[in-house]
């Protein structure tokens, strides 16, 4: 799943069976809340195994049990105690407007508690497009001057986990894989790590055979959408969508948007998410076509000669020439000169 | 009209060579019965890069080529006047009936949808722009009016016959199948008598006919050719011209004279008669004029359009245009010299190499030089070729018959004791018969 | 004497066939055809087309209907869509091939290119491809149709397929959906499904001028050529792409028509059929003369012999 051999299986159940729980703050800012709420839906391992076996979860406004001025005493002992150790989870956007007065926790704007936190962390995790790219508060005019924390921390290693909300596996796989080896998966070039966001869903799509054939549901509820047909021409926007919601699925009850009928979004994309209309058709560039196309170069066509044919055909050919040689032989060479023939043949009488 | 000049040739009809012919064409038969059950692609290697296989080069292409002897033969009787070919005209005109004959057959076996053939009867269906459209019709009927032309030979046999074979044939039927004696020869007199009839009306206007049978295949020869013109990018240009029509004209017409050389000379041999050298001799005197004029003509061409290069490449294409070239010209040098011209065996050795030489055009025009585009391949397979076979075997076997029957080949002189031929017909090692100098 | 005669003979043949000669290198019989520019056809956009082969699939399946240019199907496979052919046959129309190497790959989709001056309609013998001369869409008519293949022959893009595995065999190409979606929806099948946007149709001279935008407008994009401006006369289906043509299978061809060439030909040899009733007329001239000589030799003699023995 992590996209790790299966050799390997070995050695992440004794990562997550160690006693050693690295400490990880989780930070709330411009958000729903909807990642954690992915979280809490996954069941293997299930968010109660996580925070009480696998990681020491210090601070989340959500699911820790303290509230209030002793949650941040918690913030900071933690942020002391681990100082240049302790994984950075970021929920939501901040906002920049106006010295980041749109988003106050604990009465410190996001923008200086961000300051704060992101220095003494050995990597930020950014759960969701808010916290990677800005999200939904970012698109239009950006009131707020909302930004994904790419664009404010530029020093640490930084892990986008996109999606609205993202798949909760892509943020476990992440965190085990990072128990395991002690480093950050394979990242592409936005951050996400490639085992989860290394193909586009139009690449992996169950839908996909529709598409070739040519299936398309042209509108809700019509014929090809019952059939369950492509929604491409719905607006889905699959072939420029870096996920793998198609495999993966939620809810651990095997659905994704697309395969109960609703186009993909697009929502793990910095430019697609809230900013193209969901009916509106994405140009699909740079399909990869495979070797088992018809080739534009002929290769050998039609039939060509077999061995018996040749045989036979050659052998007649010999004969006949052979009796050719045979007659022309015994044909005489001359005939004795015919003396007195007339021009006619006149009958005998 | 002159009867007098032509003889039936005696002899037993089942011959062994009767029964090699007849499994073949069986055979044959067979193959193309397999064709209409099943489809030409059971039967052959044609694809849809080579839509024309054998069947069409050599059946029809060639194969009515060769069945111009009665064409070429006929320009020498009847348009220049000499007479005394004449004795070989009634053997080409049979082996120009099968030939025409049995293309139209080779044809119907190679079309798709030939129920749809009578669309060639339709004005409304006629599309002049199509050399094939011509060819076909011009085809049809030079093969009637082929037929025509040997109707008085037919009739004549009629007229003049003994019927011994019929009577054979009754004499060994079960008396429950045997028709009364009187009604068959009732029936033969009434026959006897309709031909007698319309023999001498027939053979009034029979010179229409006859030129009408030269006109035809100068029509339809040249369009064989023509054929190919469309298939400018398919055809290599060492053969591709606009002379097309004009080459296939010259090449059937000294092919028509090879081929009457050749089957004067062959009969001659297997029915143990005189070899007509006298008239074979002016026959291959035509010939290095016809290939001189060809060749030259080939050769203006080719450096016309600036493909005298394409010759001297000895790729596949080069190595067959010179193989051709090389035929045509050997075959013809021979003929240069009046004592070859006179001797059997090189009239028979150059005589087939320029029909070889000839057909062989014909091939690199519609198979050879023929190139579809990349990858294409083409041979023919074996019941193709066995399917051939079988067609030029029911000719043979159609030729060996009749000329048993009917009064074909020219006759030989009997005032040369008629005792003589018989011996020798009969009994003895094969010897040329020579006929003796007693004519006035 | 015969000497003398063969040479007034090969003079009088040489002559007639000088005058055929000049005769067919000067010829006016058919004008060159200027292409219809109001006629129907398709624009190609290699640099669009995504490979999904949606147009095959319409194709087949619009096509595919009881009596109409249809062919087998297996009954479980409705759409006729579990082929992958290789190559346009028998069952298929149109396809998709794929043109790839070391520094690029393209697709080219092949299908009839509804020439200006068909190659096809000028050689069919019996009228079973003809030229729409509003719609300018070459239809083929399996009813009139007898199997020759010339049409095989002719087409210098191999178009034409033939059912080879048939009993009842006919040709097969594409006539842009005329009796199907064309007539139903006003347009072909593949260009109503294209996803891409790769296959445009309209009047060619809608489509040539939006070729000729596409060029200016993105230049680095395209070969600078449209396929099937000029070749063969112009062809009804256009090609823009960002390969060489050669390469993608598309022959490179003259822009005169092999039609009129032949046509020129054959025209200037039978054109009202004059020449062939003049060598009649003169060549029974000729031979009723000779026979007319002969009896006259004969008479003498034949009176002493009798004609049959």
């Amino acid at each position: 799943m992590m996209g790790l051999p299966l050799s390997m299986h070995g050695r992440v159940a004794a990562a997550a069976q160690s006693s050693e729980r690295p400490a990880v703050i989780w930070l709330h800012f411009q958000e729903c809340t909807g990642c954690s709420e992915s979280l809490l839906r996954s069941s293997h391992p299930s968010v109660s195994s996580l925070i009480l076996d696998l990681i020491s979860l210090d601070y989340h406004e959500t699911l820790m049990a303290g509230a209030g001025a002793r949650a941040e005493q918690s913030l900071r002992e933690s942020m002391a105690a681990n100082r240049g150790k302790y994984l950075l989870v970021i929920e939501g956007a901040i906002p920049k407007a106006q010295n980041g007065i749109f988003c106050k926790v604990g009465g410190k704007t996001a923008l200086e508690l961000i300051r704060e936190v992101a220095p003494g962390a050995a990597a930020i995790l950014c759960i969701g497009t808010c916290s990677s790219f800005g999200g939904i508060q970012s698109v239009g005019v950006n009131p707020t001057g909302a930004v994904g924390v790419r664009d404010l921390v530029t020093d640490k290693p930084i892990v986008n986990i996109p999606g609205c909300p993202p798949n909760p596996y892509n943020f476990l796989s992440t965190v085990l894989y990072y128990l395991t080896f002690k480093r950050l998966p394979e990242l592409d070039a936005l951050g996400r790590p490639k085992f989860a966001y290394g193909r586009k869903l139009h690449e992996h799509c169950e839908r996909r055979p529709h598409f070739d054939a040519g299936r398309f549901a042209q509108a809700y509820g019509d014929v090809g959408h019952a059939q369950g047909h492509c929604l491409y021409k719905l607006g889905c926007k699959g072939p420029a969508t870096y996920a793998n919601c198609s495999v993966q699925r939620f809810n651990d009850a095997g659905v994704w948007p697309v395969s109960i009928g609703h186009p993909c979004i697009g929502c793990t994309e910095p430019d697609i998410l809230f900013k193209l209309p969901i009916a509106e058709k994405v140009q699909i560039h740079d399909p990869t076509p495979f070797d088992s196309y018809a080739p534009a170069n002929l290769k050998e066509k039609g039939k060509g000669p077999d061995p018996l044919t040749t045989g036979v055909v050659g052998l007649a050919a010999g004969a006949v020439i052979g009796a050719g040689i045979m007659l022309a032989k015994k044909l005489p060479d001359s005939t004795p000169a015919q003396t007195g023939e007339s021009h006619h043949y006149e009958p005998a009488e | 009209m002159g009867h007098h000049e032509f003889q039936k040739q005696e002899g037993r009809i089942l011959t062994p060579s009767f029964f090699v012919l007849l499994s073949l064409s069986l055979l044959g038969m067979f193959l193309i019965l397999v064709r209409c059950f099943k489809g030409i692609g059971a039967v052959s290697n044609m694809s849809d890069g080579y839509p024309w296989g054998i069947w069409i080069a050599y059946d029809v292409a060639t194969g009515t080529a060769i069945a111009c002897g009665g064409y070429a033969v006929a320009i020498l009787v009847y348009i220049r006047n000499r007479m005394h070919y004449h004795p070989l005209i009634r053997s080409c005109i049979l082996t120009s009936m099968f030939g025409y004959g049995l293309a139209g057959f080779s044809v119907m076996v190679d079309l798709g949808r030939p129920w749809n053939a009578y669309n060639f009867f339709v004005p409304s269906k006629w599309q002049a722009n199509s050399a094939m459209f011509e060819v076909a019709l011009c085809v049809m009927a030079y093969s009637t009016v082929l037929i025509i032309e040997f109707l008085p030979a037919i009739l004549y046999s009629l007229e003049t016959s003994r019927w011994h074979r019929l009577q054979m044939v009754m004499d060994h039927l079960h008396p429950f199948f045997s028709p009364g004696r009187d009604a068959v020869l009732g029936k033969i007199d009434y026959v006897r008598s309709v031909a007698a009839w319309l023999r001498p009306r027939l053979e009034k206007v029979l010179i229409f006919i006859i030129v009408l049978g030269i006109t035809l295949p100068t029509m339809h020869q040249s369009s064989l050719g023509s054929m190919l013109l469309i298939a400018a990018t398919k055809l290599h240009p060492l053969w591709h011209s606009p002379f097309l029509p004009l080459f296939f004209l010259i090449n059937c017409i000294y092919i028509g004279y090879s081929i009457a050389i050749l089957e004067s000379v062959i009969s001659s041999y297997a029915f143990r008669r005189p070899y007509e050298t006298r008239q074979l001799s002016g026959l291959a005197g035509i010939i290095p004029w016809l290939a001189t004029l060809w060749l030259v003509v080939i050769v203006v061409d080719l450096a016309r359009r600036g493909q005298l290069g394409a010759v001297g490449r000895f790729d596949i294409y080069s190595c067959f245009f010179l193989l051709e070239f090389a035929l045509l010209a050997f075959g013809s040098l021979i003929l240069c010299s009046k004592r070859n011209r006179l001797s059997p065996r090189w009239l028979f050795v150059s005589a087939a190499l320029i029909v070889l030489g000839g057909a062989l055009y014909r091939f690199n025009v519609y198979l050879i030089g023929f190139n579809p585009g990349k990858g294409w391949i083409y041979f023919p397979s074996l019941a193709e070729v066995m399917i051939s076979v079988g067609i030029i075997a029911i000719e043979l076997l159609g030729y060996q018959v009749l000329v048993k029957m009917v009064p074909v080949l020219p006759r030989v002189h009997l005032h040369l004791a008629s005792q003589r031929l018989q011996a020798i017909t009969h009994l003895g090692p094969r010897r040329p018969v020579v006929p003796s100098p007693t004519l006035p | 004497m015969s000497r003398q005669s063969r040479r007034q003979f090969f003079k009088a043949a040489g002559l007639a066939g000088a005058g055929l000669v000049t005769s067919v290198g000067h010829a006016s019989a058919s004008q060159a055809h200027l292409p219809d520019n109001n006629q129907f056809g398709m624009l190609y956009d290699a640099t669009k087309c995504v490979g999904c082969k949606a147009c095959m699939a319409a194709c087949k399946r619009v096509n595919a209907r009881p009596g109409g240019l249809a062919f087998e199907q297996a009954r479980f496979d409705e759409d006729g869509l579990w082929d992958a052919p290789e190559d346009l046959d028998g069952n298929t129309r149109t396809l998709i091939k794929l043109y790839k190497d070391t520094k690029g790959w393209s697709y080219i989709k092949y299908s009839c290119m509804h020439c200006q001056n068909p190659s096809c309609v000028s050689v069919c013998p019996v009228r079973a491809m003809t030229k729409d001369p509003k719609t300018g869409i070459v239809d083929y008519s399996k009813d009139t149709c007898i199997g020759c293949r010339y049409c095989q022959v002719a087409c210098p893009f191999n178009i034409p397929k033939f059912q080879w595995d048939r009993t009842v065999p006919q040709i097969v190409k594409c006539d842009l959906c005329r009796d199907t979606n064309l007539k139903a929806k006003g347009i072909p099948a593949c260009a109503e499904t294209c996803p891409a946007g790769a296959i445009l149709f309209g009047r060619r001279k809608d489509l040539l001028a939006e070729a000729r935008t596409r060029l200016t407008q993105y230049p680095q994009r395209y070969v600078p050529h449209i396929y099937g401006e000029h070749e063969m006369g112009g062809t009804n289906h256009l090609y823009l792409a960002g390969l060489p043509f050669d390469r993608l299978g598309l022959p490179t061809l003259k822009s005169e028509a092999p039609a009129s060439f032949s046509e020129r030909i054959q025209h200037t040899i039978y054109k009202g059929f004059i020449a062939p009733v003049a060598l009649y007329v003169s060549l029974c001239c000729i031979a009723v003369r000779n026979q007319k000589k002969g009896e006259a030799q004969h008479t003498p003699a034949a009176a002493a012999q009798p004609k049959e023995s």
